[in-house]
């Protein structure tokens, strides 16, 4: 495992930027996840440092080695893809052991018989192992690949949205197994991801993206609570961030350049109004474990989560009081309260 | 827009049964979602409705009309596939236009409708583009275009955000949902996706090897699971299971577990000395230090607003609580775990059955 280094790099694709003069740092043992929406640059980037790109300009350094003109098989890299692509006429064993037979990479079979055992046991597919590929769930075919890149030990392992094409189930069983290989194997992660859940769980550090530029990057945490715009501030949150003209609130504090308040839900406590109130709850949705309370302020909308318990209705009058809100200037760039 | 009731639906694939005695109502204007996981049933009642099957027995109703046996073009519905097939060769106003065009529809009253479909999908822009270039997305929505075009009596939904990546799978459940209530359209929608069903049904069939495990409101469903394997499929993280041997009677507001009091809903029914399953959902779980029941911390995973924290319980049960994220939390500690008592369920392990109690009371049952 090794350090990565990504300096200046800038890739075009005809008169599109797919990614703009990124720099960027993933330390040895660091799970890095990239995130941002469809066609903000994350695969691309990914693909520069798998050598399966070649950048316009800028440097991609591996473990002190400059590999930025090195072919893939060069570089000492394993990419999982979204769509796991296994030999569907071998056993898992066999499917597992491919990468470790292969000509540039050939080790004894006990070597290999014992590397794929112990991953096997870190993915619970130990008793599959003479099963034909074919012969697994979906989410047991993933996990095979997945294995299939953990059974060699590169500088990093990249991964490409591994676990978007798995349920709901196994997604969120996976991303507790990703978390923990990742840490008894001290391994160096870039993952790239559209999944706010995926980033937060998983990430040392978060990496933000937007058409192509990296915007933010620090903990799951530092990004959550100290965002630096707009932009990153609606990324993460579920329920999203509300994002409220300041003039909706005249009463509290804010500098002087706020034109609007992101207001999460830990940022408001609302109360049944004796009198008017400022907004009106105007829907309550109930999906199970959350319920979001949708409340109409003047023209704007506000969602948050409100507890179960809540004696709130539709229709009913209700007071906001905000506490340490964010505040964002017209352009979107955050307001720091000194 | 019309309801549609299915009664004692039975179909059999020789000697495999695929849906067994199912009966439900789907009322006029609403949302209904048959959930479950592969094979249980969902694809093929859907297709019986349509008419693309028939039934082994029992009768299926559109708009109070027995439609049983009548065939798929004689049934007022529009059926979306997870597949969007549109024809490649045709631009989008052509797709969407093709089943009025193949009813022999006038042409000016084509155009009016399309252009009314393509503005309720938003898509107006797209009118005259070839189909080939179109994102996943824009291709669904052509796929529903072609749907609401014709005003059928319902709408017939077979996952039809399955094809879609994950990102525009979020964005188009929001947009159906929008849709439908401009619609109103009575829409049967199979998904195994218990979120996109939460996040949109009025109604939800939970189905498990062809039998409806459970009808009812999402929350319903969510707050009162009929049975162990409801409780499991819906929920993220699911309902924890702690298991324990024991005799309840009618009245008891009190489970022995692992030989620590645990207050819950008051019976309403008992049962013998036998193996029963405290169900317990991951947000009422509370972790405090002084309570009688032992857990260590095994994970968290930081979510922002909440946080999701894996325990191992001295019992050897995991579970997952889920807790606000400014609670100091750090994997190998040793916490107190506490259960919210208002809704806590109470299952018997053999059957499966949830015992009734004081939250089945006056609700709607399963």
């Amino acid at each position: 495992m090794a350090e990565l280094v990504i300096d200046g790099v800038t890739k075009r694709f005809g008169a599109t930027v797919a990614v703009e003069n990124l720099t960027l740092t993933v330390g040895d043992g660091e799970f890095l996840v990239l995130l941002g929406p469809t066609g903000a640059g994350k695969t691309t980037a990914l693909r520069l440092v798998a050598g399966l790109e070649r950048p316009d300009t800028g440097r991609v350094r591996l473990a002190g080695r400059d590999v930025t003109l090195d072919p893939p098989a060069a570089r000492d890299t394993t990419f999982v893809f979204q769509q796991y692509s296994l030999y569907p006429h071998l056993t898992v064993y066999d499917n597992l052991a491919f990468p470790l037979r292969s000509p540039a990479h050939r080790e004894p079979e006990a070597r290999i018989r014992a590397r794929i055992e112990e991953i096997a046991g870190l993915l619970h597919i130990e008793d599959k192992l003479a099963n034909r590929a074919t012969q697994l769930s979906g989410g047991q075919m993933q996990r095979v690949a997945i294995g299939r890149a953990l059974v060699r030990r590169p500088s990093i392992y990249l991964m490409d949205e591994p676990l978007s094409s798995l349920d709901a189930k196994l997604r969120a069983e996976l991303r507790v197994e990703l978390k923990r290989i990742q840490r008894e194997l001290g391994a160096t992660i870039l993952y790239v991801t559209h999944d706010q859940t995926e980033a937060m769980t998983m990430a040392t550090h978060i990496g933000v993206l937007d058409h192509g530029r990296l915007v933010q990057i620090g903990s799951p945490r530092a990004i959550y609570t100290d965002p630096v715009n707009t932009y990153v501030a609606t990324r993460l949150g579920s329920p999203a961030i509300n994002l409220v003209p300041r003039r909706l609130y005249p009463d509290i504090a804010a500098p002087a350049e706020a034109a609007t308040i992101g207001v999460r839900t830990e940022h408001v406590r609302i109360r049944k109004s004796a009198n008017g109130g400022a907004g009106r709850v105007r829907w309550i949705e109930h999906l199970g474990d959350q319920n979001h309370l949708h409340v109409t302020i003047e023209d704007t909308e506000v969602v948050t989560l409100c507890d179960r318990n809540a004696t709130l209705a539709v229709g009913d009058a209700v007071d906001f009081e905000l506490t340490a809100p964010l505040f964002f200037g017209a352009n979107g760039e955050r307001v720091r309260v000194n | 827009m019309a309801g549609i009731r299915v009664e004692h639906l039975h179909k059999a694939f020789a000697d495999f049964v695929a849906v067994r005695d199912s009966s439900f109502a789907v009322h006029d204007g609403e949302f209904f979602c048959l959930l479950g996981p592969s094979g249980c049933g969902k694809t093929t009642t859907l297709r019986m409705i349509a008419g693309l099957e028939l039934p082994s027995s029992g009768h299926i109703l559109l708009g109070g009309e027995d439609v049983t046996f009548k065939r798929a073009s004689q049934r007022d519905i529009a059926f979306v596939f997870q597949l969007f097939a549109l024809y490649p060769h045709m631009n989008v106003r052509s797709n969407i236009a093709f089943p009025l065009r193949s009813q022999g529809m006038l042409a000016r009253d084509v155009v009016a409708r399309v252009e009314e479909a393509a503005r309720v999908l938003r898509i107006e822009h797209l009118l005259d583009r070839p189909v080939s270039g179109l994102s996943s997305g824009d291709r669904q929505r052509v796929a529903l275009g072609r749907a609401i075009v014709r005003e059928p009596m319902a709408f017939l939904l077979d996952e039809p955000l399955g094809a879609l990546d994950a990102e525009f799978r979020e964005v188009m459940c929001g947009e159906l949902r929008a849709l439908h209530d401009r619609l109103k359209a009575t829409t049967v929608y199979v998904t195994h996706d218990q979120l996109e069903a939460m996040a949109m049904a009025d109604k939800i069939a939970l189905m498990n090897h062809g039998v409806v495990e459970q009808l009812g409101t999402p929350q319903d469903i969510y707050d009162r699971p009929a049975s162990l394997f409801v409780a499991d499929f819906i929920g993220s993280p699911p309902m924890n299971f702690l298991p324990f041997r024991g005799r309840v009677a009618a009245g008891d507001r009190v489970v022995r577990v692992d030989s620590v009091d645990i207050a819950l809903p008051e019976l309403r029914e008992g049962s013998a000395d036998t193996e029963l399953v405290l169900g317990v959902r991951p947000e009422h779980i509370e972790l405090v230090d002084d309570a009688p029941l032992r857990a260590e911390v095994v994970d968290t995973e930081y979510l922002g607003t909440t946080q999701i924290v894996t325990l191992n319980m001295a019992t050897g049960a995991r579970m997952k609580a889920r807790i606000p994220a400014d609670v100091p939390v750090r994997p190998g500690e040793r916490a107190g775990v506490n259960f919210r008592p208002g809704l806590l369920s109470l299952f018997d392990k053999g059957s499966g059955r949830a015992l009734r109690t004081a939250l089945h009371d006056g609700g709607a049952h399963g």
